[in-house]
């Protein structure tokens, strides 16, 4: 069986993202970028799973500019055996990369394609269910837990009600939540190794998909500032307050 | 133009989020339809026919829709969006799993989680975990559009007698099996609906320990939330995180017990009306955004919050 997985370059989970003035986006000038969290569960699990001898293969993708590669290197170097980069600049959508995505699928024949639930960029959570509705392959969304079973998956999913478990035939999409796994570190040793592993180039325009943004985004701002509030001494002030000043109790 | 709205529902009840969804469809275009997809569910497309800004209810009942998988919603929703300019759903864990499988068939390209309709193809969204408001246009003449429930008031649910119209069914997609439905249930009141919410992260120690927690929520009739800290550590159930992969909520009043305040919890309750810390360091994120910070240390200020609160006996619930 054979694994691809989908990983994004996005400014880091830690990092307070600031607005541009001129009201363009956000700036990513010497900023730190890393993978999208929960496309580090992506490839932890699929590495998890070759490790268990259900699967032979872990090809990583991503699709973006030069430095995007840095992501699949990553993700070489705790376990992945192939890497591909899809380049293209610019901004491009959910829709386009999940076109994007199909045409890699055609290609590399996977059994199964993770990536993350959402991107926390855009926030957008759309590709895996798009990738899923091209391909017309079922689709795991959210997935907390996933059991290979011989032609198919066992995944539970993390909806607003509590969990769900569902069985898709093989081949399947699966977007991971972040509690599907820890994601391993990767070693020194191991980051050497990767450089050695191949990785593909390809470009997005000889795939012959349109990739023109199909959203015109207008103007990006600070959101309303929250007015500062003050430190309370005590619980008899903090109840005080919200019953006669703030009125909510 | 007219809008088609995908009810959310559990065959018996409409979910009530979906009278969000309502409310902002009807800002789309007044024009607004609702379709009603799932099994022996026809109370359900009773409910949203009576209510007031809906025009007509498609109603299709098939037991392939029992339990609302996307692989075959998505037929069904493509089979009766021709004569629509805008197909619209709620951006909950059914309308995020649901909508890109529909728009990536229609070749849309999706407006996620709109926080505000400005025009009938302008909206405003939140990006970065709501660190920054982008405001989109989208081109594509069909509209795939998902709504932030708690951005819009839900519409009322009485009074309106839109007509139902039964449709056929769509195809089947074998490829995907219900196994089952881990549901929590509570006689609290809704964590994306409450008028209070108390919330609890790493600093709450143990999951024994959000009995402090339960106890003012009991108090208070108060929504539990926690953070993905303590939904990781084994504290408290899924269903109860708040940010940016959670739940969002906007409650009157939300209090935050030993939550550090990552930018991702950040995500889901900052919109909330009084916001209140607890936490015993004074240095923490999570004061930044707070009306009324305490820093205390929380095993002994929750006790003593929740005698203070017996004092009083204006408390509604």
């Amino acid at each position: 069986m054979k694994i691809l997985v989908a990983v994004k370059r996005v400014i880091d989970y830690n990092v307070q993202v600031r607005v541009k003035e001129d009201g363009t986006g956000v700036v990513t000038e010497n900023v730190k970028m890393s993978t999208n969290p929960p496309d580090d569960n992506a490839i932890e699990e699929a590495v998890k799973i070759k490790e268990t001898g259900k699967a032979k293969e872990v090809v990583a993708v991503t699709i973006g500019e030069d430095k995007a590669q840095e992501t699949v290197r990553k993700a070489l170097a705790v376990g992945a055996d192939k890497g591909i980069h899809v380049k293209v600049d610019g901004i491009i959508e959910p829709l386009a990369v999940s076109k994007i995505l199909q045409k890699i699928v055609e290609k590399e024949k996977p059994d199964l394609v993770f990536m993350g639930k959402q991107a926390i960029d855009d926030d957008c959570n759309q590709t895996g269910q798009m990738l899923a509705a091209l391909l017309n392959w079922p689709q795991a969304t959210f997935a907390s837990k996933i059991e290979v079973k011989e032609k198919s998956l066992e995944v539970t999913r993390e909806v607003d009600e509590g969990l769900e478990t569902i069985e898709t035939n093989i081949p399947s999409i699966v977007t991971c939540d972040l509690r599907l796994n820890e994601p391993r570190y990767a070693s020194l040793p191991n980051i050497m190794k990767a450089k050695k592993k191949p990785l593909e180039q390809i470009n997005a325009s000889d795939l012959g998909v349109d990739t023109k943004p199909r959203i015109e985004q207008i103007k990006v701002e600070e959101p309303p500032k929250r007015k500062a509030g003050i430190k309370v001494a005590n619980v008899e002030e903090l109840v005080q307050k919200l019953k006669n000043e703030a009125k909510v109790i | 133009m007219s809008v088609l709205l995908i009810a959310e529902h559990n065959n018996k009840e409409l979910k009530p989020f979906t009278l969000n969804a309502i409310t902002a469809s009807s800002q789309i275009d007044e024009d607004l339809h609702v379709l009603v997809i799932g099994h022996s569910c026809e109370t359900v497309a009773k409910s949203v026919s009576e209510v007031p800004n809906v025009k007509k209810v498609i109603h299709i009942d098939d037991v392939i829709y029992e339990n609302y998988l996307a692989e075959n919603f998505t037929p069904a929703v493509i089979k009766n969006s021709e004569n629509y300019s805008h197909i619209v759903c709620s951006a909950n864990t059914f309308g995020k799993n649901l909508m890109p499988r529909i728009a990536a068939l229609l070749d849309t390209s999706q407006v996620s989680d709109i926080i505000k309709v400005i025009s009938a193809d302008t909206f405003l969204r939140p990006i970065y975990a709501g660190n920054a408001f982008a405001t989109v246009k989208s081109t594509d003449k069909k509209k795939c559009i998902t709504i932030r429930p708690t951005s819009f008031d839900p519409a009322p649910t009485d009074g309106g007698s839109a007509e139902i119209v039964k449709a056929e069914k769509g195809e089947a997609l074998d490829i995907t099996k219900f196994i089952k439905r881990e549901e929590v249930k509570s006689d609290r009141p809704e964590l994306g609906t409450a008028r209070v919410v108390i919330s609890g992260g790493r600093g709450m120690g143990s999951g024994d320990n959000f009995k402090l927690i339960t106890a003012i929520a009991d108090k208070l009739n108060a929504a539990i939330g926690a953070s993905r800290a303590a939904v990781d550590a084994g504290y408290i159930t899924n269903d109860h995180q708040v940010g940016q992969t959670g739940k969002v909520v906007v409650p009157d009043l939300y209090i935050a017990v030993g939550i550090s305040g990552a930018i991702q919890h950040l995500a889901g309750m900052k919109e909330s009306k009084i916001i209140v810390a607890i936490n015993k360091d004074g240095e923490a994120p999570i004061f930044s955004v707070a009306d009324y910070g305490l820093e205390a240390d929380l095993f002994e200020a929750l006790p003593q919050f929740l005698e203070e609160l017996n004092k009083l006996n204006t408390i509604q619930t």
